[in-house]
């Protein structure tokens, strides 16, 4: 069931060993009304894929775009969206949360 | 995360034990903690609390922030019995998250028109109980009020170490289960993990209210600390 998270990871291993880049965004923190709770989660491979969610569908599209760096890069990153945030007023959480997600990627040494 | 954390990680899942991994938001250093390693773990306090509620959050360690993402398995419910209270607490286990389970060997109990949607198996205990796997996830009740289903249900359910266990019954049928269930070999410390009467004291009176009264049971053993643990969250505290 994948709002039970479980095929979002089975698929994150899954692309890994076909070979495809593949990174992990986990909602680490919340606050006010997030979505989503914190260890919920995206998966992401290098075609731009991604299966699960870490919002409501507000901010995936920048996660993903953010995933895809660090997919390249190798190098975690920590992005944080929410009404009070500048820079994510056009991803904003419209529900006027605030949320942490961790990407990183999947297979790093 | 390392492709070899991540293969553990789903191996655990699909084994259905819980496992946390612990990751440093800094620097994205990793490790992952299996069920059976908390106890022995320096963080001991706060992930057993953490997999206690099944919630994964950010604490401070060390100056560090440290994110615990908690795998816990999707609970179980296996009501034994499908019977009128049963048709009401299905749909309510279901809507708790719970994958539920029926088993009733009578063919006119165990009905699909008596439970859509829930899956349902008309079979003896002894044939339904062993392939459902049930495990330490799974609340199981026993409500049919007939010896010969209910009593070989719960045996099994005291091998499977489920974290909650209840039957219907006042304690003047509970009283005598118990004698049964010790003459079939249980233990006393088997008979005490039985909840029974089954389910809060809510003064429940319609099947609906029962179940209430069941989930409202089955939640606080899920949810509150045992006794053990509520001294070291104490100690921590302080």
């Amino acid at each position: 069931m994948l709002n039970r998270d479980e095929d979002i990871l089975q698929a994150a291993e899954n692309w890994q060993k076909a070979g495809h880049g593949v990174a992990l965004a986990t909602v680490v923190e919340t606050w006010g009304s997030a979505p989503r709770p914190a260890g919920s989660s995206l998966v992401i491979n290098d075609d731009g894929t991604f299966l699960g969610s870490v919002s409501g569908g507000c901010v995936e599209g920048a996660v993903v775009t953010e995933a895809l760096d660090v997919i390249a890069s190798g190098k975690p990153k920590m992005l944080e969206f929410g009404v009070a945030d500048e820079t994510a007023w056009n991803v904003g959480l419209s529900c006027g949360g605030t949320i942490r997600v961790f990407v990183e990627k999947v297979g790093q040494s | 995360m390392k492709l070899e954390t991540l293969t553990q990680v789903n191996a655990e899942r699909a084994a259905r034990r819980p496992v946390i991994v612990v990751t440093d938001v800094a620097n994205g250093d990793q490790r992952l903690v299996k069920a059976k390693d908390i106890a022995t773990d320096p963080l001991s306090a706060e992930l057993s609390k953490q997999l206690r509620m099944g919630k994964s959050g950010t604490i401070e360690s060390g100056g560090k922030k440290l994110f615990l993402n908690v795998y816990a398995p999707t609970a179980r419910l296996v009501i034994v019995g499908a019977v009128h209270i049963s048709q009401a607490l299905a749909p309510l286990a279901r809507s708790l998250d719970y994958d539920v389970t029926v088993v009733d060997p009578r063919t006119a109990f165990a009905s699909p028109e008596r439970f859509p949607d829930v899956p349902l198996i008309a079979e003896w205990p002894d044939v339904a109980l062993p392939p459902l796997n049930v495990d330490h996830y799974t609340a199981f009740v026993a409500v049919t009020h007939d010896p010969k289903i209910d009593d070989p249900a719960l045996l099994h359910a005291f091998e499977r170490d489920c974290f909650y266990i209840g039957a219907l019954g006042s304690r003047k049928t509970h009283a005598k289960r118990a004698e049964r269930l010790k003459a079939q070999g249980a233990s006393d410390a088997d008979i005490a993990r039985i909840h029974a009467p089954i389910g809060l004291s809510i003064g429940a009176v319609s099947p609906s209210e029962i179940a209430v009264a069941i989930m409202a049971e089955i939640t606080a053993e899920l949810r509150l600390p045992k006794e053990g643990e509520k001294q070291t969250a104490k100690v921590q505290a302080a």
